[in-house]
């Protein structure tokens, strides 16, 4: 599988005077893990929502596994696998009959058995639904969006409520997934999480994207300044510099004793937190505003 | 965890489950739902058997229905028996399909049926092999109480069961169509049941369920004969009661061809609405 999973062009979503999704453009690789952070309210949901068929669009080209979305069939649902936000159903059938049963909706399923065990709910497989803890829920969703063998498979905030060793848990599965050759859309408030699974991030606020890039590189932030600290003379000493190799190379040839080491030495970058914020802190571009008020 | 196994299949070479598959495949899990739910089990399935037993042996006292009528009298379980019948079809297919609805549109269970290739007519198929298979359990189980606790002749003709045939078939299947299109009426899951229940119940008590038809206000039963409770209770009656007492009916007879009228046009008419209003997601939600 080459080329694009998903291709977004000028996507628009307007509720009355809400602009949920307002010139939206993306594009997700196939075989990639693409992740969609932003604020609440930024259109994340809405986004996926089309592109998953559930929603429909005012305007804008949608193609996801070269199908439209709003005219999707039988053929293109067994593709795709779906993990909504929030679910509460099939509270009265138990782990094993509810993903044994969506697994008989796809043609080349997933063995049922093998992913339970994948999504870690082995133990709670005759459990019926409605007694499973929330983050026990959530695996089962996960469960049931994979088990058809999707080549596409949507995230929609998927770790929710999960304690860390589970999201740990859960983000092994998603690399085994990745791995299989599956692309995977995640929507996420997890900065953690982008950056721990993510091959690309977009940055969505006000329905349109900020920024996306690699998590590495997301708004500049592998080319933005480092700070340097390090003691000299008893004192903490602190530069800011775009080439920190540099830098702690001089230090090291001025400073380091015998023992090759530079006291207190340390080289911070902004984090992907650092980033992601002064990116939705931002006013909005010039342009954009002006397309507002036109 | 472990890992998936990497066996890859080609999707596109692999036909998609048939439409008639799933449609069992969903009949067997409603089915589950179903019975492992103790609103439905208490409130639809084992409502008229209940109220069954409590009327029998309340008013058994009262003495028996209809001494001068050939055939007659009867007692007032057997009297009561026909309207617990209509009542266990209108209970098994509307108002369990009225308030089920509703609820899977809230809890997402639509939502999520949608986003995966099964069919939207399994969907439907699943629906009505649920209220096929409850209604005729709900039926049996009814009748067996009748016949062992209360010693009620069940009719034996084989016209009379014909009769029953197509007033339960056509009867379930109005009362299905009518709960789908009744269901895009509450406005959440947690409405549903208190938006469903009072219709049923004025029904119940309007259509000579609970009380003797011709016992009604003129104009309350010119009401009643507008829906279609009134016309399967009425066509049961002609199940199981003796054919004299026909007489005892507002206008002397059964009825026969004006309740398969009645029940056709409400069928007709909620597959028209039905069609038009059903939908997968919460309103305003797309």
């Amino acid at each position: 599988m080459t080329g694009a999973a998903v291709v977004v062009r000028g996507l628009h979503k307007h509720y009355g005077e809400t602009r949920a999704v307002d010139g939206l453009d993306l594009q997700v690789e196939s075989g990639e893990v693409f992740a969609v952070l932003g604020p609440n309210g930024a259109g994340k949901t809405t986004t996926v929502e089309i592109l998953e068929g559930h929603r429909h669009r005012d305007s804008g080209e949608v193609s996801v596994l070269g199908v439209d979305p709003a005219r999707a069939d039988r053929n293109w649902r067994s593709r795709i696998g779906i993990v909504l936000q929030d679910a509460g159903d099939q509270a009265e059938l138990t782990v094993s009959e509810v993903i044994r049963h969506f697994a008989e909706y796809y043609p080349t399923p997933r063995d049922a058995d093998e992913v339970i065990d994948a999504v870690g709910l082995t133990e709670k497989a005759g459990t019926r639904t409605r007694q499973l803890s929330g983050g026990q829920r959530r695996r089962l969703d996960v469960a049931l969006g994979i088990v058809g063998r999707p080549e596409l498979l949507f995230l929609d905030e998927p770790t929710t409520g999960f304690d860390p060793e589970a999201r740990r848990a859960f983000w092994e599965l998603i690399r085994g997934l990745r791995k299989d050759g599956t692309t995977i859309l995640l929507t996420t408030h997890y900065l953690d999480e982008a950056e721990n699974l993510a091959d690309r991030v977009a940055v969505i606020r006000d329905g349109r994207v900020l920024a996306l890039d690699t998590p590495k590189n997301l708004g500049g932030r592998a080319a933005s300044e480092a700070t340097v600290r390090w003691i000299e003379d008893g004192t903490h000493r602190e530069l800011a510099t775009s080439a920190p190799t540099r830098v702690v190379s001089e230090l090291t040839a001025r400073l380091a004793g015998p023992s090759g080491e530079v006291s207190g030495l340390e080289v911070i970058r902004p984090s992907l937190e650092d980033v992601y914020l002064t990116l939705i802190g931002e006013p909005l571009p010039v342009a954009a505003t002006k397309e507002d008020l036109s | 965890m472990t890992e998936l196994s990497e066996k890859t299949v080609a999707a596109a070479t692999v036909a998609l489950p048939s439409t008639l598959r799933l449609g069992v495949a969903r009949t067997r899990v409603e089915l589950k739902q179903f019975f492992r739910s103790k609103d439905s089990m208490i409130f639809t399935f084992l409502f008229p058997v209940i109220m069954l037993m409590i009327f029998a042996t309340v008013f058994s006292r009262q003495g028996d229905v209809g001494p001068g009528i050939p055939g007659g009298p009867i007692s007032f379980g057997q009297y009561f028996l026909p309207g617990m019948v209509a009542t266990g079809v209108m209970l098994t297919s509307f108002q369990s399909l009225a308030i089920q609805i509703p609820v899977e549109r809230d809890d997402g269970a639509l939502k999520r049926l949608r986003g995966t290739p099964m069919p939207s007519a399994s969907y439907f198929l699943g629906k009505v092999g649920q209220v096929l298979v409850a209604s005729v359990v709900q039926l049996a189980l009814l009748f067996v109480v009748a016949r062992v606790l209360f010693a009620i002749p069940l009719p034996t003709a084989p016209g009379a069961w014909l009769t029953f045939l197509w007033v339960f078939l056509l009867g379930t299947a109005c009362g299905s169509v009518l709960g789908v299109a009744f269901s895009s009426i509450p406005s959440s899951g947690r409405s549903a049941s208190a938006v469903v229940v009072p219709v049923v119940l004025v029904l119940q008590f309007i259509s000579g369920v609970y009380f003797m038809y011709s016992d009604l206000p003129t104009w309350l039963q010119r009401v009643a004969e507008v829906f279609p409770l009134k016309w399967m209770a009425q066509g049961m009656r002609s199940v199981f009661f003796p054919d004299a007492f026909k007489a005892i009916e507002v206008r002397d007879s059964w009825e026969h061809p004006m309740t398969a009228v009645v029940l056709a046009a409400w069928l007709v008419l909620g597959l028209v609405v039905g069609i038009r209003t059903f939908r997968w997601t919460r309103r305003g939600d797309n």
